[in-house]
């Protein structure tokens, strides 16, 4: 029997392809025909080759803007991801003390990023805010509005509250998968709680805590929302983020074909960066 | 040698163990029992892990339950594969010498020896997860060697295992252990505990049934309950009676077997289904199947012959489609008689039999 020559089963793969085109590769292939381009108008534009890229790359507020949010990420990680694990490790695993506990730690990710950065805004200011009254009133300076360093912690202090929680649900899902016999060998062997941590509940928990990692850095290397509702980018431009400088490029000043460059450059940074988590939190794991 | 005396335990009100008189000796002692027979409490009170709310349970005369966890020389075998997943297989079975502060020399030639023992050698530099499950079983059970544990726990190790790996791995188990050492090894398999050998300890609702060496045990249940739980499938087991010298079975009707009690009137009548063939015998129980199931390398044939559902199990795979008749034979030689509350009256005698 040789195949049938039908080629209508192209007909069924066709909706794919529009639905991807439409919210994929359009869009982008825009985006790259912008950066590529130096549109004067409708009708007037030249093919200008990586001019943007080169001018992306060599701004040095752009550069001021990368170095802080490789910063923030990195400080992003540095306290959720422990904090995470540590309340994960604190939680009960079993009983309505548990559901009660998720349920409540859950609720900052039900809420909306604008609305986060709103509660905050007013949560911290130092006249009206409780936050902010109550750090001046034991006598420490703190405005956000003013001080750079009260902005970043403002920003750290509200990524940590809307974002640990997923942390501590992906480590506590982790941690609730570990059969119990694990524990009770850990206990005939006679192993301390830091054995068992390091030894047993942490190996365990590598695949959920990569996906935590990856989440985590994604987001707050995107983050735009919540500084530009607390700082709008302030004080000066010391919490201007990467997407905040892109959104003035694009938006405030309108310079298409730059900031098409800059989101091509900055998609790719995004793209690099959680290859090579990927690849270092993989290395030397077992297959599954 | 140790020795539990009247122990119980009990959760929330909840009866696990009641009233256990067991001493365990060196050598392979098997701890059968359906699900929930309280294998596991049994294993996790002789581990420490667990205290036991009443009675008492003492090694040479040592109160067991007062020596902490750290002090005593347990090991401890489960269901699941438990390996310490970020070592590899060399540094899991060296883990317990570590602890226990050996040479590094010594270390190495002790994990060389038992990687040899349980035939891991080629793997010792992988990790737990690169390994099949038969292989992270083999692990486990190598650290527990290595730790040379005057007790060794064994809970059901085999039931994660496939058909094939659980026989090579079960023949191989009992050579493992040195003649001090007192293994006890709990599984709902009838086949798996004649295998084993050593003694025998029929568990069934917490409480221990039976105890003797496994073949003793297995041709003499004290009971309808020791006898099912020491057959798989179950043993028939059906209502009998006596009339003027033949044994009625339901619609069946027989001469009293010779072995049977005398002035025995009405009786439970077992039969192991093993014991029920396709080759013609005095006993003929003729009927149709109701289901044929396989298991490994026989065939569990449920049929219904006088009025009674019966279970034989066959050697091979046979197919029966359900509904069709069915004939087995059986020799009278073969019969359980047991009380009608249950306790047994007189073995099944035939010689053949192993």
């Amino acid at each position: 029997m040789h195949k049938l020559d039908d080629n209508r089963a192209w007909l069924l793969v066709v909706p794919v392809f529009a639905l991807v085109a439409f919210n994929a590769v359009i869009p982008l292939m825009t985006v790259v025909n912008y950066s590529l381009q130096d549109i004067f108008g409708p009708g007037q534009r030249v093919f200008i080759g990586v001019e943007w890229f080169r001018e992306v790359l060599r701004d040095p507020t752009i550069q001021a803007s990368f170095l802080r949010q490789v910063a923030f990420s990195a400080l992003v990680l540095a306290i959720q991801i422990p904090l995470g694990i540590a309340i994960a490790l604190l939680l009960p695993r079993v009983g309505w003390k548990s559901s009660l506990a998720i349920i409540l730690i859950a609720i900052p990710l039900l809420v909306p990023f604008n609305v986060v950065g709103t509660i905050w805004q007013v949560y911290a200011r130092p006249d009206i805010g409780l936050l902010g009254r109550g750090i001046n009133a034991i006598g420490i300076d703190y405005n956000y509005t003013s001080s750079a360093v009260s902005a970043w912690i403002t920003l750290l202090l509200m990524d940590t509250w809307h974002w640990t929680p997923l942390v501590i649900l992906l480590a506590f899902a982790g941690l609730c998968s570990i059969p119990e016999p694990y524990y009770q060998a850990a206990r005939i062997d006679g192993a301390s709680r830091w054995a068992v941590f390091r030894h047993i509940e942490l190996p365990k928990l590598r695949g959920v805590l990569t996906i935590a990692i990856l989440l985590r850095f994604m987001d707050s290397f995107m983050i735009y929302t919540e500084p530009f509702v607390v700082t709008g980018g302030g004080p000066g431009s010391s919490t201007t983020f990467l997407s905040v400088r892109l959104v003035n490029m694009a938006v405030g000043q309108f310079d298409l074909g730059p900031a098409a460059a800059f989101s091509l450059i900055y998609f790719l940074a995004i793209l690099l960066f959680s290859y090579v988590f990927y690849t270092i939190l993989k290395m030397n794991e077992g297959e599954p | 040698m140790i020795r539990l005396e009247n122990l119980g335990r009990s959760v929330d009100g909840a009866m696990h163990l009641e009233g256990i008189e067991l001493t365990l000796s060196p050598g392979i002692n098997v701890l059968l029992g359906r699900t929930h027979a309280g294998k596991t409490s049994l294993l996790r009170v002789l581990a420490g892990l667990d205290r036991p709310t009443t009675g008492a349970l003492t090694q040479d005369g040592q109160d067991l339950t007062q020596l902490p966890l750290s002090k005593r020389s347990v090991a401890f075998v489960y269901q699941q594969f438990v390996n310490y997943p970020a070592f590899s297989v060399r540094d899991n079975i060296a883990a317990p010498l570590r602890r226990k502060g050996l040479a590094r020399d010594e270390i190495a030639r002790r994990v060389a020896d038992v990687a040899r023992r349980v035939r891991i050698e080629p793997l010792l530099d992988r990790l737990p997860a690169q390994l099949s499950g038969g292989q992270q079983q083999r692990l486990a059970i190598a650290r527990a060697l290595a730790k040379d544990a005057a007790l060794m726990l064994f809970d059901e190790p085999l039931v994660n295992l496939d058909y094939k790996l659980r026989e090579g791995l079960r023949e191989e188990l009992r050579g493992l252990f040195h003649d001090g050492q007192t293994v006890v090894y709990a599984t709902t398999e009838p086949e798996e505990a004649l295998q084993m050998g050593g003694t025998t300890i029929v568990l069934h609702e917490g409480r221990v049934l039976q105890t003797g060496p496994a073949h003793e045990v297995y041709r003499n249940p004290a009971s309808v309950t020791v006898a099912e739980i020491f057959s798989e499938p179950p043993m028939n087991v059906v209502a009998g009676h006596v009339e003027q010298g033949r044994l009625h079975l339901g619609d069946l009707s027989m001469p009293l077997p010779d072995h049977a009690p005398a002035g025995l009137a009405g009786c439970r009548v077992g039969l192991q289904p093993h014991r029920i063939t396709r080759t013609p015998g005095p006993i003929r129980l003729e009927g149709e199947t109701l289901l044929a199931e396989v298991d490994g390398s026989s065939t569990f044939a449920h049929f219904r012959a006088g009025g009674q559902p019966w279970i034989a199990r066959l050697d091979g795979v046979h197919g029966l489609p359900i509904g069709a008749p069915f004939t087995g034979f059986a020799d009278p030689a073969d019969l359980y008689f047991f009380a009608e509350d249950g306790t047994l009256l007189a073995p099944a005698q035939g010689a053949r039999h192993g």
